[in-house]
């Protein structure tokens, strides 16, 4: 067994998970709360790297250090995509709260194409070129014969993120909205929960975290364009559903499965069939579990 | 109604067929065949150019043996089809020669046709590498056939590289792995070399750090990719960041100002082979000011070779003294012509000889040739 080349593929594998994990999240807290699968969500991963390029090219040129241009252009990228999700949500998805479930998952796949297009024809249809912008401790520049540092970077950012999230869905007042939403709404709403202030907040955290994953994959692989949010938005949403749809360390846990199969798969098997790994995965826990790994299934009551 | 219709239309084609061969005597016919419209009409109009500007040209000279010549340029949207009809089309307007066709499906479906009715056909951009065996003898080409590039990347990995481990990754489409797998049997025929790995990629995956890995574990000397910029430079780039230091090498598909632009520093090093440049000979530029001068703009795809094909076809007319095919095919095969592309003729199986692919790198963010096969 050569260590050095699965340490390297775990890193890479579980690099790639991270990223997909951030994005699983999105979709996993709307799925929880209101049983839609928010296709347009990939789109907001996009906006959110475009965003963080073009703040990260202007502060660069004011000749602000790497630390200060990397925060501020993830802040601004969150913000931004926040709106954007904000708006999606208020835009595509309200209207149809009470319309049957395919009305929604339409006007989702319509705004996901509206907005990879507005994309395409506001900047470019081309790949555009990404700065390398995540900032690299001093320390693990000494390491990275072993390890790769801007992943370790991403994978920390990753984790923290997620503790922040876990602790703010457990510990807050907003947090106990959105788990009493997601439960029933009904009975959120006569306990005097503001049921569509809570949807909003949802989507506009599942949007921060998309534009976090945007940012720190644009600046990994160095190049960006309004297509990567339907690759990145299929695989994350396949993260989401094989860690359990609806729940918050299934999402975590299913992008890093993901991340890391592809890997294991690519390095000891071959590259050719790095979907098919995927996907085999997705469908072997599914036959086994039908709900994710993490996932409880509701009985329906006939 | 109908019938009014149909008896017009049937008086009308009786007087066209009896009117045209009054003028067939006095002009030679050129069939121009390719795709004029829809998605890929930028890939078939410049030749329609390069053939209207040489024909003119020809005829502000007095013509060809005599006559004048007379362009009967027809749409076949590259669709096999559409070109059978076309090259049917063609072969009754009894056309002597044909500039033709674009796309590599659509010459193929036409090439039975013209080989029926021995009628010379010069392709500017179908690439194709059986198509000189199926179209033997009347098919000709002046653009390399898709593995000639294969071939010269297996000369200079093995000659001027001195490799002996090649790994080849690909991205599973038809041009990036069939030129991946022609590079692959070259170099297992040549014995001086192993391809020590052989994998397809996903097209636009978010990254390939692991399939970077594994090349660093085969411990190549050289690492080929066949597929396009954004697949490559983001391979160049990951390996560049796993410190592996050996030579990369891509294809046409890469050899873009794109590549270098989103590659960024990661691209410099980086060879790709392309097409010979010939932006140096002077009769380059003359092609070049006519384009300018009676279309206003700078030419498109295939329009040089295009423009050598007819060149090409009206010389070995014009040094035949006839039409007749054996003649013109021998003079296309035997006599040298000077082109836009340099000085060609054509070889026993149609290719052109001089057309070729060199191999370029990136030095100070700008592709430079550093290698050219002297034939």
């Amino acid at each position: 067994m050569d260590w050095s080349y699965f340490l390297d593929l775990f890193m890479s594998g579980l690099t790639k998970g991270s990223i997909y994990a951030l994005i699983a999240l999105g979709y996993t807290m709307v799925y929880g709360i209101i049983q839609l699968i928010n296709f347009a969500h990939g789109e907001i991963y996009m906006i959110g790297a475009f965003v963080a390029l073009i703040t990260a090219t202007i502060l660069t040129s004011m000749g602000l250090n790497l630390f200060a241009v990397f925060i501020l252009a993830i802040l601004v990228a969150v913000i931004y995509s926040s709106a954007y999700g904000f708006t999606v949500e208020k835009i595509a998805y309200k209207p149809l709260r009470h319309a049957s479930r395919l009305s929604p998952l339409i006007s989702a796949i319509g705004m996901s194409i509206f907005l990879q297009n507005y994309v395409m024809l506001s900047q470019t249809a081309d790949f555009v070129p990404f700065p390398e912008i995540i900032p690299v401790p001093k320390f693990l520049e000494k390491v990275s014969d072993y390890v790769d540092p801007v992943g370790v970077v991403i994978i920390v950012v990753t984790v923290v993120v997620m503790i922040a999230l876990s602790l703010f869905v457990k510990k807050t007042k907003i947090g106990k909205a959105m788990r009493a939403t997601a439960q029933n709404k009904t009975m959120a709403m006569l306990c005097g929960v503001d049921v569509d202030n809570t949807i909003s907040v949802t989507f506009v955290i599942g949007s921060a975290l998309a534009a976090i994953g945007g940012v720190l994959i644009g600046a990994y692989v160095g190049q960006i364009n309004f297509y990567i949010g339907f690759i990145a938005g299929l695989k994350a949403f396949t993260a989401a559903v094989l860690g359990g749809i609806g729940s918050i360390p299934g999402a975590a846990l299913g992008g890093v499965v993901l991340g890391l199969t592809e890997s294991f798969g690519t390095g000891y098997v071959s590259s050719d069939y790095e979907d098919v790994f995927a996907f085999v995965i997705l469908v072997l826990i599914l036959i086994f579990r039908p709900a994710g790994i993490l996932g409880k299934s509701n009985t329906e009551k006939v | 109604m109908k019938k009014i219709f149909g008896l017009l239309s049937a008086a009308l084609f009786t007087v066209l067929a009896v009117v045209a061969p009054s003028f067939a005597a006095d002009v030679i016919k050129i069939g121009v065949a390719g795709v004029h419209t829809g998605d890929l009409a930028p890939f078939g109009i410049p030749t329609v150019h390069a053939a209207k500007i040489v024909a003119e040209k020809y005829n502000k000279e007095g013509g060809l043996l005599g006559k004048k010549i007379e362009l009967i340029v027809l749409d076949e949207q590259c669709k096999p089809e559409v070109a059978t009809n076309v090259a049917t089309s063609l072969v009754t307007s009894k056309v002597v020669g044909v500039i033709g066709h674009i796309c590599s499906g659509a010459t193929k479906a036409a090439l039975p046709i013209y080989k029926q009715d021995k009628i010379p056909v010069i392709s500017p951009s179908a690439t194709n590498p059986s198509l000189t065996k199926i179209g033997y003898p009347v098919f000709f080409r002046t653009i390399a056939p898709d593995n000639a590039q294969g071939k010269l990347q297996e000369e200079f990995i093995v000659n001027k590289l001195h490799a002996k481990r090649v790994a080849i990754i690909h991205d599973k489409g038809d041009y990036g792995k069939g030129l991946a797998t022609y590079l692959k049997n070259y170099i297992e025929k040549s014995g001086k070399a192993k391809v020590v790995l052989f994998e397809g990629i996903t097209p636009g995956a978010m990254d390939y750090s692991a399939v970077v890995q594994k090349i660093k574990r085969a411990r190549p000397d050289v690492v080929m990719f066949g597929g396009y910029h954004p697949e490559a430079s983001k391979i160049a780039m990951t390996m560049k960041r796993k410190r592996l230091k050996m030579p990369f090498i891509s294809d046409d598909g890469i050899k873009n100002d794109k590549f270098i632009q989103v590659a960024g520093k990661y691209a410099e090093g980086v060879y790709a082979s392309g097409p010979k440049d010939v932006s140096g000979n002077p009769l380059y530029k003359v092609a070049l000011n006519e384009h300018k001068k009676k279309y206003g703009t700078e030419p498109g795809a295939f329009y040089y070779n295009a423009y050598a094909a007819t060149q090409a076809l009206f010389e070995a007319i014009k040094k035949a003294g006839t039409t007749d095919f054996a003649k013109v095919t021998h003079a296309l095969r035997t006599n040298y012509v000077e082109t836009p592309l340099g000085k060609i003729k054509f070889d026993k199986k149609g290719e052109a000889e001089g057309v070729g692919f060199a191999v370029y790198q990136v030095k100070n963010g700008k592709f430079v040739q550093v290698y050219a096969p002297s034939k």
